[in-house]
């Protein structure tokens, strides 16, 4: 054996056994053009070696056996196109969102799949991400909403009550019935829309996937808990009707995922967390209460998100407040000939801040659905002027918000 | 009067052979090189459809290109190997027993069941089972022959025979499996061998495996344009290199027919092909 050449000992490992995990290592730390010798007793190294330095490219001399005093059995010269893949590899942005430029304004297609951070080799498949713009997408909070989110993870088993007897009088729990099933078709197009945008969004912003896919399971939790309380005294689902899912419709055929996140989350989840708020507060029964608690927390963040990442895109792009209140005056327009919120809704909220279908409790309950509607109101001003729409703007916005709350 | 562009025959035996000369195709079409490809579904029609004129080079199987060879030599004619890849080069064929075999040497497969490739492997049933001829026993009649044949007349390309024989030697079916030298690794690698669970009995003598086959007649300025290009494609150019690793390559040789002498001494021995180039075996479908 040549002095100074290195010495890779296998032992009696063979390659049906992961020979090549340590002459890989070797070859790796080897410079172009310098030799190694490898050493093993496996009694089929010699040939497996061949066949496999002929896969990868390397030179392999088998050296015929008891030649080399030391037991050399071959020696390798690592193949030229050994370490092709890193050539002209680039970074795809940073792990870290907190390192400076982690974050490009707009990633390459052909980083696809690949981890924000590793060094993609060139060329390959170029998915088509639609949404990959850094200015439509990205908040600086991204990263701490999703641990947030993560860490506020419910189980719909553990957290409610649902042995506790529930013991309504039937047209209280009527009214808990049709107001679930309100409810239900609304989560529903909460959780179709971002899962919808998450498969569009680029993976370099990982995090914005990550609370999207979170957003997704919440309301999926959240379709589960409605419907087990709807049904939990036995009662078949309630009334859905056209102008409710027609507005609801509106939200489902918005393709711009700033105005989307606007409509539903601003503006729609804005308004739940007041109607989740007034059922905390005037449910017949702790349980639907402690669903409305736990329901109003996750759109809360949900709200939160959406302001945080609309914020950021207003600043940089001035013309998108006028695109939102566009957005929000043609979805007026499209629901004007619809009936809005349906009478069984309304009047089942009456009836449960009532408690009871006496004369001075409808009077009392109706008094706290109007003022719902007029806490839903001023919560969607104070919103929209977070966003930067004038007083008057967010007055006119905010008053042609649906009537069907979401 | 349209010439059509240079047209490459190749046989379909996997989904990816589409992507790879479709691939192929572009980057040609880069380069200036009117290129097209034609799949067909077995060897034998390549051949044939080669011969008739249909194609100007064909991406051979070693078989292949020694029916070629034969057909066009029968017909006064000379097919030449114009380029391979490095992998086609010096391959040789195991005959595996299990690690606790009681068989040490050839010879003592007398009366015992050796699996093999499809009914047209090169790599896993011809080569092999000459080569235990030329060690004396003749296959069939000293040792019982178990062909695991899958995609017949694609010559083997699809490792399933391969895999299956393999399976039955682990599985305690067969006394011995033939197969080629990278996938015995292959199949440790995935598992289909476990670590230690068998040996090499014996080893042929090195062989080379496909080749791009052209025949005289054609227009030599093209095939050696062609042959150019393919031998510049680099590893390093990551518009190729994922053709390339998909095709099992890390860089195009210049052909050569050395390496088919073993194979062609197979064919006759095992009476496969005629000297003629007609096919003689029996029961292969065509």
């Amino acid at each position: 054996m040549s002095p100074g050449v290195p010495l890779v000992e296998l032992g009696t490992l063979g390659f049906d056994a992961g020979a090549h995990v340590i002459l890989n290592l070797a070859l790796r730390s080897l410079e172009s053009g310098n030799a190694l010798a490898v050493r093993g007793a496996h009694p089929e190294l010699a040939p497996h070696l061949t066949a496999w330095c002929r896969r990868e490219g390397h030179r392999c001399r088998v050296v015929p056996a008891d030649a080399e005093p030391r037991g050399v059995v071959a020696y390798l010269e690592r193949a030229t196109t050994a370490s092709v893949r890193s050539n002209g590899a680039v970074r795809a942005g940073r792990a870290d969102p907190d390192i400076a430029d982690a974050i490009v304004a707009v990633p390459s297609a052909d980083w696809g799949l690949a981890a924000r951070g590793a060094l993609v080799e060139p060329g390959g498949p170029t998915p088509p991400f639609r949404l990959d713009r850094r200015d439509e997408l990205w908040t600086d909070r991204a990263p701490a909403f999703y641990r947030q989110s993560a860490a506020s993870q419910w189980d719909p088993d553990g957290a409610v009550g649902w042995s506790e007897p529930v013991r309504n009088a039937p047209v209280i729990e009527a009214a808990v019935v049709q107001v679930m099933t309100f409810l239900i078709e609304n989560e529903v197009v909460a959780l179709v829309v971002p899962a919808r945008f998450l498969g569009q969004i680029h993976p370099h912003f990982r995090e914005i996937q990550q609370q999207l896919a979170v957003i997704a399971a919440d309301e999926a939790r959240h379709i589960d808990v409605f419907t087990r309380r709807a049904t939990l005294a036995g009662n078949d689902l309630a009334l859905s009707t056209v102008g409710g899912r027609m507005s609801l419709q509106t939200l489902l055929d918005e393709p711009d995922f700033a105005i989307a996140s606007f409509l539903l989350s601003v503006m729609g989840e804005g308004t739940f967390i007041s109607l989740l708020g007034f059922l905390e507060a005037h449910a017949p029964d702790p349980l639907t209460r402690r669903i409305a608690h736990l329901t109003r927390n996750d759109e809360a963040r949900h709200v939160a998100f959406a302001m945080a990442h609309l914020e950021r895109h207003a600043t940089i792009d001035t013309a998108l407040r006028a695109r939102l209140a566009r957005a929000v005056d043609r979805r007026h327009r499209e629901l004007q000939s619809t009936a809005g919120l349906n009478d069984e809704v309304f009047d089942s909220l009456v009836l449960l801040a009532a408690g009871t279908p006496e004369p001075e409790a409808i009077r009392a309950g109706w008094n706290r659905v109007q003022a719902l509607q007029h806490e839903m109101r001023e919560a969607r001003q104070g919103r929209l002027a977070r966003l930067g729409f004038t007083t008057a703007e967010a007055d006119t916005i905010a008053s042609l918000h649906t009537r069907n709350f979401m | 009067m349209t010439t059509r562009p240079f047209t490459l025959g190749a046989v379909a035996y996997d989904p990816k052979v589409v992507t790879i000369w479709e691939g192929f195709a572009d980057w040609f079409a880069r380069h200036g090189f009117a290129f097209d490809y034609v799949l067909f579904s077995g060897y034998e029609a390549q051949v044939e459809a080669h011969l008739a004129g249909s194609v100007d080079v064909t991406w051979d199987s070693p078989l292949a290109w020694v029916r070629t060879r034969r057909l066009a030599a029968a017909a006064g004619r000379e097919a030449r190997s114009i380029a391979m890849r490095d992998t086609d080069q010096d391959l040789t064929s195991v005959v595996l027993v299990r690690h606790d075999s009681d068989l040490r040497v050839p010879s003592e497969l007398v009366g015992r069941t050796v699996a093999t490739g499809a009914i047209d492997s090169p790599q896993a049933t011809l080569l092999p089972l000459a080569h235990l001829a030329r060690e004396g026993l003749e296959p069939g009649v000293d040792f019982d022959v178990r062909r695991f044949d899958v995609m017949v007349t694609k010559h083997g390309d699809h490792i399933g025979g391969e895999r299956d024989a393999a399976t039955a030697l682990v599985a305690g079916e067969v006394d011995a499996a033939c197969l080629i030298d990278g996938n015995q690794l292959l199949f440790a690698k995935d598992g289909s061998i476990p670590v230690d669970a068998v040996r090499t009995l014996t080893r042929t003598a090195p062989y080379d495996h496909c080749t791009m086959t052209v025949l005289d007649g054609s227009d030599g300025a093209t095939i050696d344009r062609f042959v150019e290009l393919l031998l510049s494609m680099s590893f390093a150019d990551p518009q190729v290199r994922p053709l390339l690793e998909l095709e099992g390559l890390r860089e195009w040789r210049p052909g050569r027919t050395h390496g088919y002498d073993q194979l062609e001494a197979a064919v006759d021995r095992l009476r496969f092909y005629g000297p003629d180039g007609s096919i003689t075996a029996s029961g292969y479908p065509r």
